[in-house]
């Protein structure tokens, strides 16, 4: 039972390299999916992820299949589409969620474009699904080194960003460091989004990030220990993930999602946190 | 209003509002420090408007405000529209202990003194036994508590609250009035706006009655006449699109000296 849990690990490099690619991005972006969650803005996860492809893929034509020349494309790309649609959200009526889905649904399309007329579809495939299983040292550093930069920057701006999702108006009122979390926040989420696509592709990288979190919301009541079990989760479901897909010869990025997934459905049946099975069985209530 | 006592917040033929429409326009005079005053009016008075504009959230249209040797920081204010989260998971005490921000700010931590500070507000409003809840598992009066314990620690030397007992049993109005009552004794500047008139009469000092403009503004007894009320809900009008330019320098205002 070890052996088939560990010798994966032990014979191949390429697997060894997968799990530490998984393990660092697991350290990084289920924390900030935490956040995400808490001031629901899920679905942004999702719209930035989008928004992050055509610099990926001017990268990509700029110098191939190159880390650092994608990494960089497409943090540029992310970063544009936040201040973008964060100058449109202040200056006219539009919400946030609404002129960053114009901006990321215009970045799609734009990097769908770019892709398709000038790579081939196989390029295309590389650049949504991610290449978990072919992680070079360059990714590996880069993963790492975002999340490292992922937690020390969370540990800085912990508290405000925190008051900034319970109580908004309460932050402002008390200091001026309401914006600038929000912006750094941001900046964390693109950042890790960026990381992860190397691996899990820009499609998948969303569900490390928000699965996890979602998962955390039904274990537990406080937010340190959601940031805990949701790193707990994604260290689970990555490992779990690249083991079915090594014994099962599945794609290797929808295995650590689907597998996340699982561990979601699951907590949403027997969490403790309001999971649907303690619902059916209703206990006596107490005296106080 | 003469005084020889310093003024907290004065205001200079303060306008404000929004998108040019005053909510309250023209308003003149001076919160006197240590003053337990009341905002009386109807709705759409302008009372919320006014205390936004002394915290700054909202620029004057025209005229101006002071703090006089105040800064922003010194104020602690309870809005009406609340955009807390109660679905957020923190517990009572870490949301009551963020009113220590301006001691501690964003990185210093809780230490012994601190901590005991805060088991100090949340007694002081009953809370004691709830400090590990998480907020969402209280009930609305129960979160008032939480927010009065949070300004309670916030040791401002202004507090306004608007509209801070609304959907809040007597019992727990009593307490928070009890509470106001002390922050005044302390030397602290309090302002409330209110709706109930008796609660004003029995525990406010001064009243300023508000429509608009400055109806009256003095001593409680004398502002809370038929008279004075009934202008009041006479000058609150509706929202007027086609407004004219308003050509006012000063309101015409009674005033009642102290």
């Amino acid at each position: 039972m070890i052996h088939a849990l560990v010798d994966p690990f032990v014979d191949f490099a390429f697997m060894r390299r997968a799990l530490v690619g998984c393990f660092a991005l697991s350290l990084g972006a289920p924390p900030v999916g935490v956040f995400l969650v808490l001031r629901r803005l899920s679905l942004m996860g999702d719209a930035m992820s989008h928004a992050i492809l055509p610099g990926a893929a001017i990268g990509f034509l700029v110098a191939g299949l190159s880390v650092p020349a994608m990494s960089l494309g497409g943090f540029i790309a992310g970063i544009a589409v936040v201040l973008l649609a964060g100058f449109v959200t202040r200056s006219t009526i539009l919400r946030e969620d609404a002129s960053l889905a114009a901006f990321y649904l215009v970045s799609l399309a734009l990097g769908v474009l770019i892709v398709s007329v000038k790579g081939s579809s196989i390029d295309l495939l590389h650049v949504l699904f991610g290449t978990v299983l072919a992680l070079d040292d360059t990714a590996l550093f880069l993963i790492a080194a975002i999340a490292t930069l992922t937690m020390l920057t969370l540990a800085v701006i912990y508290r405000p960003l925190v008051l900034e999702c319970f109580d908004p108006s309460f932050l402002d009122s008390v200091s001026r460091l309401s914006s600038p979390t929000h912006f750094l926040f941001l900046v964390l989420v693109v950042l890790n989004l960026v990381g992860g696509f190397q691996a899990l592709g820009t499609l998948m990288v969303v569900g490390i990030m928000l699965l996890p979190a979602i998962t955390a919301r039904f274990w537990a009541q406080d937010i340190s220990n959601m940031i805990i079990v949701a790193v707990a989760a994604a260290f689970a479901a990555s490992f779990v993930g690249l083991l079915l897909s090594y014994y099962l010869n599945l794609p290797t990025g929808p295995a650590i999602i689907l597998t996340s997934g699982a561990g979601y459905i699951v907590s949403m049946l027997i969490g403790v946190q309001g999971g649907l099975l303690w619902q059916l069985m209703p206990r006596k209530h107490l005296e106080a | 209003m003469t005084l020889e006592k310093r003024a907290a917040v004065s205001f200079h033929n303060l306008t404000l509002g929004y998108d040019r429409h005053p909510a309250v326009h023209h308003i003149n005079g001076e919160v006197a420090r240590g003053d337990l005053l009341a905002l009386v009016g109807p709705n759409g008075a302008g009372k919320s408007t006014l205390l936004k504009g002394m915290v700054g959230q909202l620029k004057p249209l025209s005229g101006s405000l002071s703090l006089d040797g105040l800064r922003r920081t010194d104020i602690a204010y309870l809005p009406q529209q609340i955009d807390i989260d109660r679905t957020f998971p923190i517990t009572v005490f870490d949301a009551v202990a963020m009113g220590l921000w301006h001691d501690i700010g964003a990185w210093r931590g809780l230490d012994r003194s601190r901590s005991l500070a805060v088991r100090g507000a949340l007694h002081t409003l009953g809370l004691q036994d709830l400090g590990e809840r998480s907020v969402g598992a209280l009930s609305g009066g129960q979160f008032q508590r939480v927010l009065f314990a949070r300004l309670l620690l916030q040791d401002a030397a202004i507090i306004l609250l608007d509209e801070p007992f609304r959907a809040v049993d007597t019992k727990t109005v009593e307490d928070l009035l009890r509470l106001i009552d002390r922050w005044h004794r302390e030397g602290r500047t309090v302002v409330a706006a209110l709706h109930d008139l008796d609660q004003v009469r029995a525990h406010f000092p001064n009243t300023l009655l508000l429509a608009r403009e400055v109806v009256a503004w003095g001593p409680t007894r004398q502002v809370l006449t038929q008279k004075n009320l009934a202008k009041s809900r006479q000058l609150t009008e509706a929202w007027d699109e086609h407004a004219e330019v308003c050509e006012r320098g000063e309101a015409s205002v009674e005033r009642i000296s102290a």
